[in-house]
């Protein structure tokens, strides 16, 4: 029983799910459902198709390279059942994955600060120079904080009707 | 070792099948097609190839039926007797024969008439000739049917004899009826011969296989002998006999001690010196059969003397070979098929027996002196007077023990059996796993966790490598946590973004406004802002707006009241008396004198205003160009929300009507209608 990887996506494919093609050439091909197995049919590139982890790597998008891959490799000559070895193992990995997933959020997190960063300084360009559409400059002149001001209606002259019209 | 196999011979077809084979061939395969008008020549040669075709096929056929059957003396004796037995050998000489005679015949009778073809003149004439010779022939083989139908019969029954070689290791099982011959058989080798409780069950020989030694044995088994004159015997007593006679065997004689096959042990005992003559040169073996019912040591005295008897002529057959007189137990042996009793003992008795006799005259053949010469076993010479003695592991020693001590072993059938059979119980694969801590064994692993595969992980150094990473980790993270520190001062407080969200929604705000104005521009007509149709330029607004900037309107809504001028004269009345003594008042004053001059009282109604005053459409010459010129500048949205073209089109007819198209009554009442309409309608 194993867990297989989706040759299109790359997900992982539970056993009991999927499809398996084996071509001529007996090289085997697993989809983990109908969506990658059709793409394939349509004879699309993996490595062009947005969602797919083959295009995320290859574009940077993803984490390529890292220690945390080398624990997982398939081995081929088995090993002696060894019962300590067994439980540091399955306590290792809960933390050799956390320590992957932390390792890929963080780069997607790099990848994404240049624009952060740019966006603020937009953000406090665009601030500085349309403040006169919210604060009137010579309110600012008396009052250098940023403090909005509130909606008042300040009138010399008692009004029993509603506002009349400036013009007719 | 050639292996006489007669299933090979073609079928032989009786005489009428025979004619019509042969015919019907020649009537497909030679040219059918002849007319009398052809030259001579070629009728001659048509007819002469007719019958030369018959006779080759007549020829090759029953060339192929002579060769294809044995001859009785050039096979092995035990074959040529026992087709002599089955089949009577004269009978079959003679049918052969005249077989040949009719292939002769027809040759002659081919010959004889593709001479006088040669002659033959006309059509007819050679057509008769090829008619007669055909004739002839078919009546040599018409003559010859019965012979064909005998040898037809033989070739069936041949096919079915038993494969018996001659040459090697065999065994042979003969005595009385029904003393257990076939059972035996049955139990040591795989065939499956009939074992049925009356006389005469087998009725030929059967051939067996089984292993010795990783030799192959054959063994016989042969029809029950009675005893009787030899010329009395019938075709299968006849059988077993030509057996016992012709093949080198290893012989076992079997006796039936209970006599429950319906013959006593003394008849038995005449059968086997009557026929001990057959038994020379051969190990013989005698076997007491169905000791269950009976055993060995429980039969009258008569009967063990003549028992001892037959063993001692046993005996004298070993001798006979140069085996010991001591041995005495590969003479007489005891059995029971039944119960399984004492077969296997039989049987390697007689195949050592056989093996070793096999073996003598080998060795003392003259080839056997070329082998020893090729042969040499090489002995290395000892270097050292250091003993060597073989190593033989502990273990195979304890074995060994334990096998001497005959300890039977637990298998796991038999734990299988006792723990519910077959479907109930599943056997503990782990048992035997060898791990370094015993508790381990039944340890179950999980195969999967967390979506990876727990067997991609398991590395004898993972811990080492673990906390490799977990430091390498800890150096990473606290490199993030500078970085992070660092970017910290750059954002926006709550205030700042406060106002930048308050910034974008203005902007977007107006964006949208002048889009809508810049799409409407052309399309629609837009009442200029001065008319303020949608009332929005308002004081209340102008000052909601100025303190949302921060400032300070009142100033600014003041001054826009004052320059205002308000529709109600009661209003501006009011608001004079209501401020009483300021610096408004003059302006007031000057503001209620417009309201005034502006608004239509009666008492102005009828006089003309003065010069002064401008009213609108005074200087037009034509009424009814007053009249629409009043609409325009009266009610100005009126003749605005016409449509231009529509504008145009009444300015062209009030044009008309003025010079003298239309009347002017006409026109005037249709424009006073038009405006009269569409102020109610307002």
């Amino acid at each position: 029983m194993r867990i297989e990887k989706c040759w299109f996506c790359s997900s992982t494919v539970y056993p009991g799910h999927g499809i398996q093609f084996v071509r001529n050439d007996a090289k085997i091909f697993r989809f983990c459902r109908s969506k990658c197995h059709k793409n394939f049919k349509m004879k699309r590139n993996p490595r062009k198709v947005k969602w797919t982890k083959a295009y995320r790597r290859l574009h940077g998008k993803d984490m390529t390279q890292d220690s945390t891959f080398e624990f997982e490799r398939k081995r081929n000559r088995p090993e002696r059942y060894d019962r300590n070895l067994a439980e540091n193992t399955l306590k290792a990995i809960k933390k050799i994955d956390k320590i992957r997933s932390d390792r890929a959020s963080d780069h997607i997190k790099n990848r994404l600060k240049t624009g952060k960063v740019q966006r603020q300084k937009e953000a406090r360009k665009q601030l500085e120079q349309g403040i006169h559409l919210v604060k009137a400059p010579l309110a600012l002149a008396q009052d250098s904080s940023l403090h909005l001001p509130k909606i008042k209606v300040n009138v010399s002259q008692a009004q029993t009707e509603g506002n009349q019209p400036m013009e007719e | 070792m050639v292996q006489y196999n007669f299933k090979k011979i073609t079928v032989v077809p009786n005489g009428k099948d025979f004619v019509d084979i042969i015919l019907s061939r020649t009537q497909r395969q030679t040219p059918t097609v002849v007319h009398k008008g052809y030259a001579i020549s070629r009728l001659r040669q048509f007819y002469m190839r007719k019958v030369k075709y018959t006779q080759q096929n007549f020829h090759e056929k029953l060339s192929t039926i002579i060769e294809e059957f044995p001859r009785l003396d050039d096979i092995h004796p035990f074959y040529g007797d026992l087709l002599h037995v089955l089949y009577n050998k004269d009978h079959y000489k003679l049918a052969l024969g005249q077989i040949n005679t009719a292939r002769n015949l027809i040759s002659k009778i081919a010959k004889d008439y593709v001479k006088l073809l040669k002659y033959g003149d006309s059509l007819y004439r050679c057509k008769s000739l090829k008619v007669a010779a055909l004739g002839r022939m078919c009546t040599v083989i018409k003559r010859i049917g019965p012979s064909l139908a005998y040898l037809e019969q033989i070739r069936q029954h041949m096919a079915r004899l038993p494969s018996i070689d001659p040459n090697t290791r065999t065994i042979l099982i003969c005595g009385y009826p029904n003393v257990g011959k076939s059972s035996f058989m049955n139990k040591i080798t795989r065939a499956d011969v009939d074992v049925q409780p009356y006389a005469f069950t087998t009725k030929s020989l059967f051939v067996g296989h089984t292993d010795y030694k990783y030799l192959r044995y054959q063994v016989i088994d042969t029809p029950g002998i009675l005893d009787r004159p030899f010329e009395d015997r019938n075709i299968i007593e006849m059988c077993s006999i030509t057996a016992l006679a012709h093949l080198r065997t290893a012989v076992l004689f079997f006796l039936d001690i209970s006599g429950s096959c319906g013959y006593s042990i003394a008849q038995q005992a005449a059968l086997f010196h009557s026929i001990k003559s057959l038994f020379m040169n051969k190990p013989l073996i005698i076997v007491c059969n169905k000791t269950d019912l009976q055993p060995l040591d429980g039969i009258s005295e008569e009967d063990r003397k003549l028992v001892i008897e037959m063993k001692t002529e046993a005996m004298k057959t070993v001798i006979g070979q140069g085996g010991e007189p001591e041995n005495e137990e590969g003479v007489l042996l005891t059995m029971s098929t039944l119960t399984e009793d004492g077969v296997i003992a039989v049987k390697n008795a007689a195949c050592e027996r056989l093996l070793n006799q096999r073996v003598e005259l080998k060795m003392k053949s003259k080839k056997m002196n070329d082998f020893r010469n090729r042969i040499h076993v090489a002995l290395p010479k000892p270097r050292d007077q250091k003993e060597r003695p073989p190593c033989i592991p502990q273990a195979v020693l304890e074995a060994k023990a334990k096998q001497a001590e005959e300890e039977k072993r637990k298998t796991e059938k038999d734990l299988e059996e006792e723990n519910g059979g077959a479907g109930v119980y599943s056997a503990s694969l782990k048992k035997n796993y060898m791990l370094a801590s015993d508790e381990w064994k039944e340890d179950v692993l999980p195969e999967i966790l967390d979506g990876h595969n727990v067997y991609d992980f398991i590395d004898p150094d993972i811990l080492l490598r673990l906390e490799e990473l977990e430091r390498e980790e800890g150096l990473r993270q606290a490199e993030e946590e500078a970085d992070d520190f660092e970017m910290d001062g750059e954002e926006l407080s709550p205030e700042e973004q406060e106002a930048l969200a308050e910034i974008r929604k203005k902007k977007n705000l107006l964006i949208q406004q002048h889009r809508m104005k810049k799409s409407t521009a052309e399309s629609r007509p837009v009442v200029p802002r001065k008319f303020d149709t949608d009332r929005k330029f308002t004081t209340g607004r102008m000052g909601r707006q100025l303190s949302s900037l921060g400032l300070d309107p009142s100033l600014a809504i003041n001054r826009a009241r004052s320059k205002s001028r308000g529709r109600k004269r009661e209003r501006s009345v009011e608001r004079g008396e209501a401020d009483g003594g300021d610096a408004m008042d003059i302006d007031g004053n000057q503001a209620s004198k417009k309201l005034r001059l502006r608004s239509m009282s009666r008492s102005r109604s009828r006089s003309r205003p003065p010069i002064t005053e401008v009213v609108p459409g005074e200087g037009l010459k034509d009424s009814a160009q007053k009249s629409y010129s009043y609409i325009e500048t009266k009610a100005p949205v009126l003749w605005e929300t016409f449509h231009w073209k529509d504008r145009q089109a009444l300015r062209h007819e009030i044009k008309l009507c003025s010079e003298g198209e239309r009347s002017f009554t006409f026109c005037a009442l249709r424009n006073l209608l038009f405006s009269v309409c569409f102020f109610f309608w307002l």
